[in-house]
Formats: structure tokens, C-alpha cells, sequence
């Protein structure tokens, strides 16, 4: 007998980064209307990469700018 | 005759060169913070950071004629950073890093072991989220070996796609996708790690 939450879990990452044939998003799909315990974690998933991305954004020093500006070809040479 | 003058045609060869090479360099500069943001997270510290993304840029204008135009900029830039710090870390440590997995979590573990310590039957997704601190994410971040890492801050991070992380890695994409995912995994169970029982 098929686990569909388990499978769904396998399924989780592929689908949320859009690299599943249409017969398995169609299979995820199924599955996570009617399971809201899989449904909650997809969501988390993808919440969570997004709250990574900005968690780990540190920007550049206005110091390290100004040394990548000089770098420059001058303009008359 | 070629000690003459330059011909007309000569110095608009040049004056076209020296156009292109600063757009180039226009260009290359506005993907600055971009590159800087991945930077950060391949390198260990900030200072490792700077020193790679400087590197990076006094190579790209050196070699600023080996880019093709009309193709992704910020994947060349990154792919010459990436190739610094892979030299660098060889020079730093000449054994290879063998690291082994265990007992690799689910992609669902995270976020069980977080519900289950709220008290609420029913918390939502964003009540879950918000027990992980800033800091323990980046932490949880630093600690994935640098093969999964690698992958995992180009692809998550930086938003590239699947190819152009396989073309910058030098690797095939099947295994930037089996990397991704074992490091996202790897990634949350650090994170569950992280969390206080």
C-alpha cells in the first residue's frame, strides 16, 4: 500500500522548485487537497526558503563598493 | 606601412573597444551586490568575502573580453568566484573534505519537531517560522559541507537556476539537483538541531 504523505514528502521539493512532470504536480495536487497536514508543510517549505534568503542577506560595506568602483578602466586611457 | 598613423577605421575599432569594455565594466559593477550576497554565504567570513568578490572583479575586467555578450553576466562572475574559492580552500586544506551524513532527517522534520513544541493544537505556518532566529539561520547555513552548500546558496540564495549552477559548479545538473536537495534537508535538520528541546 502507497504512504501518500510519505510520497508527498519525496514529492515536496521537486514541486515547489517546478521540476515534476504534470502526471506527479497533478499526483502532489491530489494529495494535498485533501490532506492539510502535507498541505501545511509544503506551505512552511515555502515560506521558509524565502525566510532563509533574507536571513542570510547581509549587504556589501560601502567600503568594499568604493574599492570595486576604482577597479574601473579610466575613461581617457 | 604599419608604423603610419592609425586609419580612421582603426580608431573607431578602438574608440568601439573601449565603449564596450566600459558598459562591460557598468555592468559587471550594478551585479555587484548580487554577487557579494552569494559571496557571502560561500565564504566563511566577511573578510574571506571581500577579498574573493575583489579578486573576482579585478579578473573580470582583466579578461573582460573572454565574456560573451547577450549571455548571464552574473553567472560569469560567479563561476570566476567560485573558482577562486575552490582554490582557496584547496591551498587552506589539502585533504579533501569527506563528510559523512547521518541519519539524514526528512524534508517534513523541521517543521514536525517545531509544531510540536508550540502549545496550540493548531498553529499556523508563520507561528512555526518565527521560533528560528536570525543568527541560528545563519549558523544552520554555515554548517552544511561545502559540496551541498555550494549548491544550495546558488540555487536559494543567489535564484539561479538548476543549469547555470550546474555551468558554474562545472558540474552535471543531475547532481546540482541531488545536492540541492540532500543540502536543503541537510540545512533543516541543522536547523532543528539548533532549536532548544
Amino acid at each position: 500500500m502507497i504512504d501518500w504523505c510519505d510520497k508527498c514528502e519525496e514529492l515536496m521539493q521537486p514541486y515547489l522548485d517546478g521540476s515534476l512532470s504534470d502526471a506527479q504536480v497533478a499526483e502532489a495536487q491530489h494529495h494535498l487537497e485533501l490532506c492539510s497536514w502535507c498541505a501545511k508543510r509544503y506551505h512552511f517549505e515555502e515560506r521558509l526558503r524565502h525566510y532563509v534568503r533574507v536571513a542570510v542577506s547581509e549587504p556589501m560595506s560601502a567600503e568594499l563598493k568604493a574599492r570595486l568602483a576604482a577597479l574601473r578602466t579610466p575613461l581617457d586611457a | 606601412m604599419s608604423e603610419s598613423t592609425p586609419t580612421a577605421a582603426d580608431t573607431r575599432r578602438l574608440a568601439q573597444e573601449a565603449r564596450a569594455r566600459v558598459r562591460f565594466e557598468e555592468e559587471a559593477l550594478e551585479l555587484s551586490d548580487q554577487v557579494y550576497r552569494v559571496a557571502r554565504r560561500l565564504a566563511g567570513s566577511r573578510e574571506e568575502a571581500e577579498d574573493l568578490v575583489q579578486q573576482t572583479y579585478e579578473r573580470a575586467f582583466r579578461s573582460w573580453k573572454q565574456f560573451t555578450p547577450g549571455t548571464n553576466l552574473r553567472a560569469w562572475l560567479l563561476r570566476i568566484l567560485t573558482n577562486l574559492n575552490i582554490d582557496r580552500g584547496r591551498r587552506q586544506q589539502r585533504t579533501p573534505q569527506t563528510t559523512p551524513i547521518d541519519s539524514e532527517a526528512g524534508d517534513y522534520f523541521l517543521y514536525n519537531k517545531l509544531e510540536a513544541q508550540l502549545p496550540e493544537e493548531n498553529p499556523d505556518e508563520e507561528r512555526v517560522l518565527e521560533r528560528l532566529s536570525q543568527d541560528s539561520i545563519v549558523d544552520a547555513l554555515a554548517e552544511v559541507p561545502h559540496d551541498f552548500r555550494d549548491v544550495l546558496v546558488l540555487v536559494d540564495i543567489g535564484e539561479f537556476s538548476y543549469a547555470d549552477a550546474a555551468q558554474i559548479l562545472d558540474i552535471p545538473m543531475g547532481t546540482v539537483m541531488s545536492r540541492l536537495h540532500r543540502g536543503r534537508r541537510i540545512l533543516k535538520k541543522n536547523l532543528a538541531d539548533g532549536v532548544p528541546a
